[in-house]
């Protein structure tokens, strides 16, 4: 190309292309845009889950930096003298009155703390269902194990920066959350005395919890959220999306809408409707009104005191531990807070994070995975999934024990014992029932596949036999119900070698064969129609 | 334990459902390849087109009005108004203009936009190739190889002292940085064991600010009290009631189970310690018919007539009495500080004496 | 019948059948469930003693004994004041309907002068609280945000925060105190009722006990402003985090579910 034409052609193109120009000498988006641009992406409903999550902390953070130009983290004394009457003259701290001020005297301020906080509970929930969507469907496997952990990193580090950011109005609800901090920080063996003095600033509860959540809040957890969520977004593009069994979809490929213009105005769209829904939430429901709960005071407590919502499983583990303390040479071994808080609460987050690792490692799969699981399909692996799934809501009932109470007429202490007992015993249930709910779907897809779609049309025959007409399915719905792939389980393998030496089993080996026997074993899953099997009852026989 | 060793006939087979089209006859659960594109009404009818098109359009229309009256609610209406709106009852309105015609005005760009991509973008499915993630073995070896030159110069294998003083160095410094963080707060100390308690410091009601009689406390009542002296206008009042907090009811002394929390007492008046044993709730849900007083954070239940001994929930020992007794002038004093600390147990606490 | 085959695959015929049960179970135990029990008869007027001795012996001896020294199913009566009496049997708690972990509140039977006549025979048994007069519970020119205070000291562990009421242990329970007579907190907070400690003068005067029902007046009235919006029973982060679920996540997965649909072809295949 000379040096003319080129002027010639740049003096012709119109003003857009001229600052794509600019911008592609010095960041080459040319380049970039050529892959991305029609980059497609699959309809699913459940695949705008984690737009959900990404939306909403993209409004956290909006309402969030506004917020910062009015709140004050700070503990001095100060006496109220703002617009809320019943608060009058009252001692609060900075903080508290800081937030008052944002609540009744800044136009739209309440409106931007109510949106502020509804979109963090619906950022939190929105992972927890995102997370379950790609747990039910097998999306964390291979190649895409990284990303399930960058996901669950930002669920934990989300949980933590909620719960600093409910803490710093420094009302009587949150102080008392504080406390219980507190005390769960002192009941950690050898160090907790000194780890709590170090994050009060001295004794509870201290002049310096607020500004140091305060930089947590807004800066430390955020900031990291910020990285692992771009991340998060760059493996997304990078693998491609996932997607669901059908016509023409396959391992090898992606099919969908293009990004540009199919995606640009959903995936766009649906962030205004989400800011939508968010901000009209916050028009007519009142989210932790500090006014009617009133400053924090260690000596004062209201009943009805939970967490988040985000934070209740571990109220329940708390609420419903058998008070354990052990003393022995001078020292006390508090179990009864150390169990719930410093064991079980980390290890029902931990084992999320390493479930894609053990299912590859029963396996023994290390092939890519882009065609989704139907949950029915993976009946163990569902199973897992509602055993957890309860184990929360159980923990979370534990959390609201009062409010069950009050609300159904039931007696505190038998809700109590109900947990008790449920925490070890409805998991089991769940994976058991779902299992067999899932094995019979299996069946039942099975059965549509060799004899077609019950029809709800009743035919009488000739001699009297009344019979329902089967339609058989058509070949993309054939294809789809049999898309699906199933594990042989695992064997051990011979006992002796070929030279009749004998081998050595490993513990772990072993243990494999058992999983993967609970996984993919006999009754453990329905063998899919198989081609011969389809062929002998749809030749000659009819529909029955 | 590696993966190398499984055999593969464990793994399901993935030719036959996924890829190659292949004749139904053979195999009928084949992949038939992406059906046919069939076209919406505003693909085939302009008419249809045309009112997609108005209603988007009218969204967005809707979107700007909004917008302007928000701008409109933000000066027009008073601050502190309220209103009663059915059925949320009285709120500000304020709040309820600007929150509705914001939420309004985004949810119609976002209903607008999802609708013109619905009906009158493309719908045509695409099909787009995935590409192997990992490397050819060419690129892997280029860059194996260009590592193993790369360390090879560096000589860091051969020259082992500049190894391992760099590690030791490197190691090292992040102590620097967990030596700062001493700097957050002080030792604990002693503190945790002390309150503002001692001997002579008289019981303060909360609510008067007056020194208590035993005169003043009947049978079946509940009154919280503060040591002498503690203002809330103190600057560690927080730290201090934190601790202190006291709450004071009467039992018939005939009721009282515990010898100790008898001699403790006086005439039936027995003080306890606020602050939950289990993680530092004010608990004070007392059930005078009972005596029993529950936590209201963790549902901890004590006896108040037993020596404060733990019934229910997750607490791990008793809740301390403070030792009261009558000064010369009538007034109700403690007669020294709480024999254990109070609130939630700690490592140093240690079992009670 | 034929139209009925038809639907019982449809997808929404599960639900269908599910609110149908659902109804039917809910149907059944209105049926059964307890009724309220007849009302007391009407009384003519007497002298106040002596017709509340009567009223006693009709509704209140089987339990509380011919002379209110109490029985084993009710507790002694001499000396609880007619304040008591005023406050259990004018919120309907008394008398009791049956025996359980605690007497709520229920439909108010006997008349506010029946209610008089009983409390003077009461009162007549043995000293304790009267009957406040209005001018000892009207909150006009109390100090609303010292009753704030006093509140949260005294009164939110088992009432919450603006006395939406609370569990206590075994299933009984601290009320609500939305809407309840200024009269009748006072006789409470005097007397303690039930499982609740009582706040005498001597710890808890009568300015402060204006001020808390002032500050409950407030707060938690037909007339308070909820500056947010929906209150959402006043119960906090629970049922919160119950409204972001169904509504919040709800209404975003409805949504989204709509944008990821396909649209409707022009041709039905």
């Amino acid at each position: 190309m000379s040096s003319t034409t080129r002027n010639a052609s740049r003096r012709q193109a119109p003003a857009g292309e001229r600052v794509a120009d600019w911008a592609d000498g010095r960041l080459g988006v040319y380049s970039l845009a050529k892959s991305n641009m029609r980059k497609i992406f699959p309809d699913h409903w459940s695949f705008m889950l984690g737009e959900v999550c990404l939306y909403s902390f993209i409004i956290i953070i909006l309402t969030g930096v506004y917020l910062t130009l009015f709140f004050h983290p700070s503990m001095n004394e100060v006496v109220y003298h703002g617009s809320y009457v019943p608060l009058q003259g009252q001692l609060m701290s900075e903080a508290f009155n800081s937030t008052l001020h944002i609540s009744f005297d800044v136009r739209g301020g309440l409106l931007i703390r109510q949106i502020h906080h509804w979109a963090a509970l619906i950022f939190i929930g929105g992972m927890l269902v995102h997370m379950m969507r790609v747990f039910f469907t097998g999306a964390f496997r291979k190649p895409r194990e990284v990303n399930w952990i960058f996901g669950f990193l930002l669920l934990v580090l989300g949980m933590f920066t909620g719960f600093t950011g409910y803490s710093l109005p420094d009302d009587l609800l949150s102080g008392t959350g504080v406390r219980f901090m507190e005390g769960a920080i002192l009941s950690t063996p050898i160090v907790g005395t000194y780890m709590s003095f170090f994050l009060f600033g001295g004794e509870f509860p201290g002049g310096d919890f607020v500004a140091r959540f305060y930089t947590v809040h807004i800066l430390l957890l955020p900031g990291i959220m910020m990285g692992l969520l771009v991340g998060h977004l760059i493996l997304v593009f990078y693998h491609k999306h996932t997607q669901f069994a059908g016509p023409g979809r396959t391992e090898k490929n992606v099919v969908g809408m293009p990004l540009l213009p199919v995606y640009m105005a959903k995936a766009g769209g649906f962030f205004f409707l989400v800011f939508g829904v968010i901000a009209i939430i916050a028009a007519i429901a009142s989210i932790n009104p500090i006014w009617a709960i009133g400053p924090y005071r260690p000596d004062q407590v209201s009943t009805g005191a939970q967490p988040d919502w985000y934070m209740g499983f571990s109220e329940g583990l708390i609420r419903v531990m058998p008070g354990w303390e052990i003393n022995f040479l001078g020292h006390t071994l508090v179990l009864g807070v150390a169990i719930p808080l410093i064991v079980v609460f980390p290890l029902v987050l931990v084992v999320i994070a390493v479930y894609p690792f053990l299912e590859a490692w029963v396996t023994g799969d290390r092939r890519e995975h882009h065609i989704l699981d139907r949950p029915r399909n993976a009946p163990t692996r569902t199973g897992l999934g509602v055993a957890w799934l309860t184990w929360y809501f159980v923990m979370l009932v534990g959390g609201g024990n009062d409010l069950w109470a009050t609300h159904f007429h039931l007696s505190i202490n038998s809700i109590t014992w109900f947990v008790r007992i449920a925490f070890f015993v409805a998991p089991v249930l769940a994976f058991l029932v779902t299992k067999r709910i899932c094995l019979g779907l299996q069946r039942r897809d099975r059965d549509k596949v060799l004899h077609g779609r019950e029809s709800g049309i009743i035919k009488r025959l000739p001699h009297g036999e009344f019979i329902e007409v089967h339609e058989p399915l058509d070949a993309d719905q054939l294809h789809t119900l049999t898309a699906h792939e199933q594990y042989e389980p695992a064997q051990l393998g011979p006992a002796v070698d070929e030279n009749g030496v004998e081998r050595q089993v490993s513990r772990g080996e072993k243990l494999r064969t058992k999983l993967s026997k609970g996984y993919y074993g006999e009754g453990n899953q329905i063998p899919k129609p198989t081609v011969e099997e389809y062929k002998e009852i749809t030749s000659g026989h009819g529909h029955h | 334990m590696s993966n190398h060793d499984i055999p593969e006939e464990n793994l399901p087979e993935r030719s036959t459902a996924h890829g190659e089209v292949s004749v139904p006859d053979e195999n009928p659960f084949a992949d038939p390849g992406l059906p046919p594109h069939e076209h919406r009404i505003q693909d085939i009818d302009e008419g249809a087109a045309r009112r997609s098109e108005r209603t988007v359009a009218l969204l967005f229309t809707i979107s700007m009005l909004c917008t302007v009256g928000f701008i409109a609610s933000y000066f027009a209406i008073p601050r502190d108004k309220s209103i009663f709106v059915f059925p949320i009852g009285h709120i500000n309105a304020m709040n309820f203009a600007l929150g509705l015609t914001l939420g309004v005005a985004l949810f119609c760009i976002g209903a607008g936009a999802v609708h013109w991509a619905r009906t009158l973008m493309s719908d045509v499915e695409i099909a787009d190739e995935r590409h192997a993630i990992e490397a050819d073995p060419e690129t892997k070896q280029k860059v194996l190889a260009d590592f193993a030159q790369g360390a090879k110069e560096s000589a860091l294998g051969r020259r082992g002292l500049i190894r391992t003083t760099m590690f030791g160095a490197l190691a090292l410094l992040p102590l620097s940085g967990v030596f700062l963080l001493g700097g957050l707060g002080p030792k604990p100390e002693e503190k945790l064991r002390h309150t503002l308690w001692a001997k002579g410091k008289l019981l303060v009601n909360m609510n008067t600010d007056q020194p208590l009689r035993p005169a003043d406390i009947p049978v079946g009542s509940l009154t919280f009290a503060k040591p002498d002296g503690l203002e809330e206008s103190d600057e560690d009042f927080q730290q201090q009631i934190a601790k202190a907090a006291l709450m004071i009811i009467r039992i018939q002394p005939e009721n009282i189970k515990d010898k100790r929390e008898l001699d403790w007492s006086h005439d039936g008046i027995v003080a306890y310690s606020k602050i939950c044993t289990h993680v530092g709730c004010p608990i004070s849900l007392y059930e005078q018919q009972t005596h029993h007083v529950l936590c209201p954070c963790h549902q901890s239940t004590f006896d108040l007539s037993d020596g404060g001994r733990v019934l229910f929930g997750p607490a791990g020992h008793a809740l301390p009495q403070l030792h009261i007794g009558v000064n010369q002038d009538g007034f109700l004093e403690a007669r020294g500080d709480f024999a254990e600390p109070v609130g939630p147990a700690f490592w140093e606490r240690g079992a009670e004496k | 019948m034929k139209k009925l085959s038809a639907r019982r695959r449809h997808p929404l015929a599960a639900v269908v059948v599910l609110l149908l049960a659902l109804a039917a179970t809910g149907g059944l135990y209105i049926a059964f469930a307890p009724a309220d029990k007849a009302q007391a008869d009407e009384t003519a007027q007497s002298l106040a003693i002596d017709e509340g001795k009567r009223l006693f012996s009709v509704g209140c001896a089987s339990c509380h004994g011919t002379g209110g020294q109490g029985t084993s199913d009710g507790p002694s009566l001499v000396g609880v004041g007619a304040a008591a009496v005023d406050f259990q049997v004018g919120t309907g708690r008394m008398p009791l309907q049956q025996q359980g972990a605690q007497a709520p509140r229920k439909k108010v039977i006997y008349s506010q002068a029946e209610i008089d006549q009983i409390a003077a025979y009461i009162a007549s048994l043995g000293a304790g609280p009267s009957v406040p007069t209005k001018n000892q519970y009207d909150p006009k020119g109390a100090d609303i945000a010292k009753g704030g205070e006093l509140f949260r000291t005294d009164c939110a562990q088992c009432h919450n925060f603006t006395g939406e009421g609370g569990a206590l242990t075994h299933g009984k329970f601290a009320p609500s105190l939305e809407n309840v007579d200024p009269k009748h907190i006072y006789e409470a907070m005097q007397t303690g009722p039930q499982s609740m400690p009582n706040f005498p003068d001597s710890v808890m005067p009568e300015q402060n006990k204006k001020d808390i029902i002032a500050y409950l007046h407030a707060v938690n009235s037909d007339d308070t402003t909820s500056p947010g919006g929906l209150k959402l029973g006043g119960l906090g982060p629970v049922s919160e985090g119950l409204f972001a679920w169904i509504f919040g996540l709800g209404g975003l997965v409805a949504i989204a579910a709509w944008v990821a649909a396909r649209t409707a072809k022009a041709r039905k295949s």
